[in-house]
């Protein structure tokens, strides 16, 4: 038992296990979605003196920031006790596209450090891909009114068209991205 | 006390996603590269489970913690907000390699740079929330 814990987790455990997270917000009598919280967050900061979208009762929404710091402890204790260190196993034509890009061989954490560190925040590629990549995440999730989990996961359970509108839309820009950005900027 | 099931849950949420992979970078360029079916069956799979969770909680009409019934409201209607934020956001996503909730566990995992991805992120909220009444939606 505990061997398949600390293994990576395939697809169909993740996935419905996603789908239990999803049913114990709503059993609880909230919604599963994450970028709600930044709203919250900015709220609590007081950015609603200057704009009407900050301007609500965040102390509704505390659940919401609790569930979060849920999260960072969740990934705390998923790589300090349930894992084995194993490198991800990538399909042989993502590690060729990493290596154009001048992402090498030993792919053994969940991201390049090589780019994703501090000494790389100020420097082209690592300010591209962290600063203004951060900044079209929150943008983009408020403008679109959700996330991966609000919509994707959400919103297409719940058969909602504009779910699917937006979905389509992270992978237009997504696909961009990968296709067009990624190799310009890396490679 | 009432919030403790929030915070348990979300630490379940941390687990789930770090063991499978989906705070991965790597993993997110394999999906948009087509490489893998790793991200579709996690995405896929929870979408169809959760279509059949909300089909009978919709039609068992079953009833929350609190003891009233389950309600999922619908997304309003629209069309511009939701192609071009979603773009917006999907260009970020492949970017970072993180939607929001991996930021979080990613920080988590010991990831502290991803902190500036995070502020970043919550600079792009609050742009968006002074310009809203200027962009089409």
């Amino acid at each position: 038992m505990m061997e398949y814990i600390l293994a990576p987790w395939p697809w169909y455990v993740t996935g419905p296990l996603i789908t239990l997270v999803m049913y114990l917000m709503l059993y609880f009598g909230k919604k599963f979605g994450l970028s709600s919280s930044m709203r919250t967050v900015c709220a609590i900061g007081g950015a609603g003196k200057v704009a009407k979208f900050f301007d609500f009762d965040w102390k509704a929404q505390v659940w919401n920031l609790v569930f979060i710091a849920g999260t960072f402890i969740g990934g705390f204790i998923a790589s300090y006790y349930m894992s084995n260190g194993q490198p991800i196993a990538l399909s042989e034509n993502t590690l060729a596209t990493l290596s154009s890009w001048n992402i090498d061989g030993s792919v053994s954490g969940f991201i390049p450090e090589s780019i994703f560190s501090w000494e790389s925040l100020l420097t082209y590629k690592g300010f591209m891909l962290m600063i203004v990549g951060g900044f079209f995440v929150g943008f983009g999730a408020r403008y679109a009114d959700g996330c991966t989990s609000g919509h994707a996961i959400s919103g297409l359970s719940n058969l909602q068209l504009p779910s699917l509108i937006a979905v389509m839309g992270f992978f237009i820009g997504g696909l961009f991205t990968t296709y067009i950005l990624l190799p310009y900027i890396l490679g | 006390m009432k919030f403790i099931k929030y915070l348990l849950t979300g630490i379940l949420f941390g687990i789930i996603l770090t063991k499978g992979e989906v705070i991965s970078w790597y993993r997110i360029q394999e999906m948009f590269l087509f490489d893998s079916f790793h991200m579709y069956g996690v995405i896929g799979s929870a979408v169809v489970m959760g279509a059949i969770m909300i089909f009978i909680i919709k039609n068992k009409e079953l009833k929350s913690i609190k003891g009233t019934k389950i309600t999922i409201g619908d997304k309003e209607r629209g069309f511009a907000r939701y192609i071009i934020g979603g773009i917006i956001f999907g260009l970020g996503w492949s970017m970072t390699g993180a939607c929001p909730g991996p930021i979080y566990v990613l920080i988590g995992n010991g990831f502290s740079v991803f902190i500036v991805v995070l502020l970043s992120a919550l600079f792009g909220t609050f742009t968006y929330g002074l310009l809203k009444d200027k962009l089409p939606h």
